[in-house]
């Protein structure tokens, strides 16, 4: 039985995808002559600024295409669905977004990632355009504390991106943005419940196993195996989990500020992540933490999956004043 | 070998790899995402179209052709992984317009040399390396014999060591999550080197 989707042919469903967007939003974006799976920015990448080219598989929308735009990321290389994308659209965006101080190639930790944007990273250097990598490993589920460099990149993502973003626009040099996106990554944490698998468009079968009435804390954003499955539980004990976890990681103190994501995977409804996001405000409230800023919603989505993660970023004055800054992409607006 | 030959051997993988795309998906997802076959069809899927246009050519050049049109239609890990793999194959027979008998050692060597070089696995991590480093092995210890003894050395190699793979724990790539769970499962990439040995064996 193949799963139900609103699709043509499988094949073509990440390039009719892209289509759609760029007809939707086209004022901030358009697809490079190179590769039309290098997306640009039409206001962001300028001269004398440092280039951030974010990317990965599809099926995580609005991650990646929909952080493209001034202020954020200035291009996104865009795979097939959760595969990285070969070098070839990620040197487009280097080529496209290059001012003449470097670009920063910035994606989730995945083997198939690095070796992709490395071998694009090497033909740019052949263009004398200086390109650095700094990867995404917010999950915290997905290795130990002492292996924190193996992790994950997953919803993150979105803190992670923005307050580089944000460093870029800000006219900062290629080492403190990579500075800031280090430190970025260092301070957010976040942890994920799935509730049902997600089916790729090519297959239309669940690609996973997860019977009714189960859940699995921990796993990842292409059904990555997490730390513990059992029975669905209620929202306040679940987040209670997640957030047992987050806060010992984090290790802050009482007074400190941070910055809260809750993201629903493609098929959970926003009251249930504003149940979740009630308990999230309770214990980072009970543990003495300000919350500057919250999102509610979809950013970081596994095709139909249902499930949710809970971001946290632990902000200082510089993180608090970049996740603050003004910025207009196709799908994410700070004003 | 010439040219022509190549392009068959790897026409006839596309067919191999189409027909075992489902099975290939399946396998990759009882520890992966579920999208190897997807990344294995049509991958070999714009080779078949790269080398159908393509006129004549060197083993080097349809090598080379390879290369490019697997690593741009899939990315993933096996694009980068392949293409290096073609890539390193056409280099070892740069300069020859037919191949013989003695360069078939050389090209399954090159191939499995360009795997662990640009996947940086080792023996025993369950990864497709586990079918291509016996493969190069076999291929090695059958060099001297015709080239269809020594590719089929080589696929049977490699379907052991697709088979050893069910009792290895995964060390890189998306099952590595999975710690001990990948016990008793084969990895999708090293199942998947075997069948594309097989099916270049069976072109020749």
């Amino acid at each position: 039985m193949q799963t139900k989707k609103i699709i043509n042919n499988g094949d073509d469903a990440v390039d009719e995808m892209l289509d759609g967007i760029l007809l939707a939003h086209g004022d901030t974006l358009r697809a490079s002559e190179a590769s039309g799976r290098a997306i640009i920015a039409r206001h962001g990448p300028r001269e004398g600024k440092v280039g951030l080219v974010i990317g990965g598989g599809s099926g995580h929308e609005p991650t990646f295409v929909g952080f493209v735009g001034q202020g954020l990321a200035d291009a996104a290389a865009i795979g097939n669905v959760f595969a990285s994308p070969p070098p070839d659209p990620a040197l487009a965006c280097v080529q496209e977004v290059s001012g003449g101080a470097g670009v920063l190639f910035m994606y989730g930790n995945y083997a198939g990632d690095v070796m992709n944007f490395d071998m694009a990273a090497e033909m740019a250097a052949m263009d004398d355009i200086e390109v650095r990598t700094v990867l995404t490993t917010d999950d915290v589920a997905s290795a130990p504390r002492d292996q924190a460099e193996k992790r994950r990149g997953v919803a993150g993502n979105f803190f992670i991106f923005k307050a580089a973003g944000a460093a870029a626009d800000e006219m900062m040099s290629l080492d403190d943005v990579e500075r800031v996106a280090r430190h970025a990554n260092a301070r957010t944490y976040t942890m994920g419940v799935a509730l049902s698998p997600c089916s790729l468009p090519q297959t239309r079968r669940w690609n996973f196993d997860l019977p009714e009435g189960e859940m699995e804390i921990g796993m990842g954003i292409h059904g990555e195996p997490g730390i513990e499955r059992g029975p669905i539980k209620p929202a306040d004990e679940i987040v209670d989990e997640m957030m047992d976890r987050i806060l010992d990681e984090m290790g802050a103190a009482s007074g400190d500020r941070v910055a809260v994501l809750v993201n629903g995977l493609g098929a959970t409804p926003l009251m249930e992540l504003y149940i979740m996001n009630r308990r999230v405000q309770a214990r980072l409230g009970e543990a003495g933490l300000e919350t500057h800023a919250t999102w509610v919603g979809n950013y970081c989505t596994s095709l139909e999956m249902a499930g949710a993660s809970v971001t946290v970023m632990h902000l200082d004055d510089e993180l608090q004043r970049l996740i603050d800054r003004p910025c207009h992409c196709a799908m994410f607006r700070v004003v | 070998m010439t040219g022509d030959d190549i392009k068959a051997m790897l026409l006839a993988v596309a067919d191999a790899m189409d027909a075992a795309r489902d099975e290939l998906c399946a396998l990759d997802g009882e520890i992966g995402d579920a999208d190897h076959g997807i990344a294995m069809s049509g991958g070999f899927g714009a080779v078949r179209t790269a080398l159908s246009g393509m006129d004549g050519g060197t083993p080097t050049e349809v090598f080379n052709a390879a290369a490019k049109s697997f690593l741009n239609a899939v990315g993933a890990s096996s694009g980068p992984l392949y293409a290096t793999a073609f890539m390193r194959a056409g280099a070892a027979v740069k300069g020859s317009e037919v191949l013989s008998d003695a360069d078939a050692p050389a090209l399954v060597e090159a191939m499995a040399e360009g795997i662990s070089h640009r996947g940086k696995a080792e023996p025993g991590d369950k990864t497709m390396l586990d079918a291509w480093a016996p493969a190069a092995e076999a291929a090695r210890a059958a060099a001297g014999q015709p080239a269809a003894e020594v590719f089929a050395a080589a696929a049977t190699a490699a379907e052991k060591g697709a088979e050893a793979t069910s009792q290895m724990q995964a060390k890189l790539g998306r099952a590595a999550r999975l710690g001990a769970r990948s016990l008793g499962h084969r990895d999708p990439g090293a199942v998947s080197a075997a069948m594309m040995l097989r099916a270049m064996t069976a072109a020749l």
